[in-house]
């Protein structure tokens, strides 16, 4: 074999078991999903194959999905916004810090060494009626009896926050460490002040990395399903949790699986935009 | 008046001290170069000027004015980095206009000074690319344009010809020259490069461990060096250890090991004050490498082999065993190259002897 014909070989070999694993574990599982999909669930709990356009009906033109979907997609914007306010400082500490980036860097990812259920529970202890927040606010005497801090729209914001800071704060910090600080330096020397040189040069060039780091809080916030279960109110399902309830609950798969298709579809469109105007290499890059 | 004076400065990075107890008067007009290895404090000193760092101790003024707190983008400086540093998302039109804009100036004359500035640089017609368009060489240019358009009290270059390549640094270093001698501008440039400084300064600086070795015009500095270092940071030259044995009449008697008596003119060694150890200082190309045969015409020969060529096409760099010592001369090649091996003669004329005081002196 020829040296050229072995070095066009040579990627699709080392690509061949992640492809494999890709195929099996991914597309094959979304294919059967969708074809789920078009079944239909006769009222005595058995599936008929075939193809039926009820779910996507049902989906598509019921009220209480289109609202759950909005509601989900406005908690996922929330959180983003929240996660670039907070994120951005924190990103340009680091960036911006001499020597000790790596510390700082390895303690903004400790919090994905302990479990995420874990995280998100630790609010409890500190949210909850008998709570670190309300037991310290009982004892100054600032309330008589414990406050319900829990269970509501803001505290699963909070949680959302709290999973997804670090994903924007490690994307924000790729694309400023890719800025050369004598732009700034440069910026200065001309007259501007280190305000009008962060608005002028460091935030623009830094947008990409925002948007990065914008789209997977986003994409990852509106796809959760465990910070509603457990930092949430009964009102505050959003829409990973009407998957869960229709297949684990009801043991509606047809139902579940246009669900989410349709949430696949919506961030999927999200995706595709971001790729559009943006391109892919810059989330890779915040990745690695 | 001076443009830029630096009194008693003092730099110090925790326990290492980067600039030790400088002090230095930058004329208006002139071109100074600050001139030594990696390390050795002057884009710290650049970079103090600047007002990028806080000098530890000591003032800087700026056309009279004390800096010290003043933040840099008040100093009206203009400064072009080594990576040019400029801004990647802006078109060309739009980096040169930049410091334009901090200034209230109207938009009709903004967009003409910034022609002119391209003009200035020879990049008209360029304005609407962006930096990553433009060759290095332009990049340049551009950045030197968005320096001098502001009009700045002080220009400050820290090694902008570095990134360029071999025959682009020698053109732009002319062109460098050419503009800054046309606007008039204060300018301090930065370099490790003895070439550009003896090529373009008015005033060279030559810097070591964060002291300066020798402050004087580009002939003063490679004609006469101050000390050892600035012998062998600027051109090679042959630095042989020797005794003083007197200065009379305008002249200090060398005694040399394996060399004849030498009469040195004191202008050549304007640092030795008496009779002591000293150290003769010849530049490689004032050695002149003959064939042992040929007759002596003027001036000092010594028998010497050749150990090793480093040809170099239009010059050669011979390395010579004479006695005890190894020099080095840098020869034209006439019609004759020499071999290793080969039995010459080595001249000198006196007048090209400097001697310098012994270290620790």
């Amino acid at each position: 074999m020829s040296i050229e014909a072995r070095e066009r070989r040579q990627p699709w070999i080392l690509l061949s078991p992640a492809l494999t694993a890709v195929v099996l574990l991914l597309i094959v599982p979304l294919l059967f999903i969708v074809v789920y999909s078009f079944w239909l669930r006769s009222a005595t709990g058995a599936d008929t194959a075939g193809f039926y356009l009820d779910n996507w009906k049902k989906v598509l033109s019921d009220r209480f999905y289109r609202d759950i979907l909005f509601s989900t997609l406005r908690i996922a914007a929330i959180t983003t916004a929240a996660c670039a306010l907070l994120g951005y400082p924190a990103a340009y500490f680091i960036a911006r810090s001499r020597g000790n980036k790596l510390i700082l860097l390895v303690l903004l990812m400790l919090p994905f060494w302990i479990s995420y259920i874990i995280r998100t529970m630790s609010w409890i202890n500190i949210l909850g009626t008998s709570g670190a927040l309300n037991s310290l606010l009982l004892m100054l005497g600032v309330i008589s009896e414990p406050i319900q801090m829990l269970y509501n729209e803001t505290t699963v914001i909070l949680g959302l926050v709290h999973f997804l800071l670090p994903f924007m704060v490690l994307n924000i910090y790729v694309s400023l460490e890719g800025i050369d600080t004598n732009l700034e330096d440069a910026a200065n020397s001309l007259g501007a002040t280190r305000w009008q040189s962060f608005l002028q040069v460091t935030l623009p060039l830094s947008l990409p990395g925002l948007a990065a780091g914008g789209l997977l809080c986003f994409v990852l916030g509106a796809g959760t399903y465990i910070t509603p279960v457990i930092l949430g109110g009964p009102r505050d399902a959003m829409f990973a949790n009407l998957v869960f309830e229709a297949i684990i609950r009801q043991l509606n798969w047809p139902l579940g699986s246009a669900l989410s298709l349709l949430l696949l579809a919506v961030l999927g469109a999200l995706v595709l935009i971001y790729n559009r105007y943006l391109g892919m290499s810059q989330l890779a890059k915040g990745l690695g | 008046m001076s443009a830029v004076t630096l009194t008693d400065i003092v730099k110090r990075f925790g326990n290492f001290t980067a600039v030790h107890r400088m002090s230095l008067e930058i004329p208006q007009g002139s071109f100074v170069t600050l001139l030594g290895p990696s390390g050795c404090g002057k884009t710290t000193t650049l970079r103090m000027i600047a007002g990028l760092l806080d000098p530890t101790e000591g003032d800087i003024a700026i056309g009279g004015n004390r800096m010290n707190n003043l933040p840099i983008h008040r100093r009206n400086l203009g400064i072009v980095f080594q990576n040019y540093a400029l801004f990647p998302h802006k078109t060309v039109a739009d980096n040169v206009a930049f410091g334009l804009k901090y200034r209230n100036v109207p938009k009709d004359e903004a967009r003409r000074r910034v022609a002119e500035a391209l003009e200035l640089v020879q990049l008209p017609n360029l304005g609407s690319r962006y930096p990553k368009e433009l060759s290095g060489g332009q990049q340049q240019r551009v950045a030197l344009a968005r320096a001098i358009v502001i009009e700045p009290d002080v220009l400050l270059l820290d090694e902008p010809l570095s990134a360029l390549d071999a025959n682009l640094r020698e053109d732009m270093r002319v062109e460098l020259k050419n503009i800054q001698q046309r606007i008039g501008v204060t300018t301090v440039f930065v370099t490790h490069d003895q070439t550009e400084a003896l090529a373009m300064s008015d005033l060279i600086i030559v810097m070591s461990d964060g002291r300066v070795e020798q402050l004087g015009a580009p002939e003063e500095v490679y004609n006469t060096p101050a000390t050892e270092f600035v012998a062998r940071f600027l051109g090679a030259s042959n630095i042989i250890e020797g005794t003083c044995t007197g200065i009379e009449g305008g002249e200090l008697s060398l005694d040399v090991p394996d060399f004849p008596k030498l009469r040195v003119p004191r202008a050549r060694a304007p640092h030795v004050t008496g009779a002591g150890p000293v150290k003769l200082v010849i530049r490689a190309e004032k050695l002149t490498v003959a064939p042992r045969a040929a007759a002596a015409t003027d001036g000092f020969a010594l028998d010497a082999t050749v150990e090793t060529v480093d040809y170099q096409g239009q010059s050669a760099r011979y390395f010579l065993r004479a006695g005890r010592h190894q020099l080095q001369a840098i020869n034209m090649i006439d019609d004759h190259l020499f071999a290793a091996g080969e039995e010459v003669s080595v001249r000198f004329r006196v007048k090209d002897c400097a001697a310098l005081p012994h270290e620790g002196q």
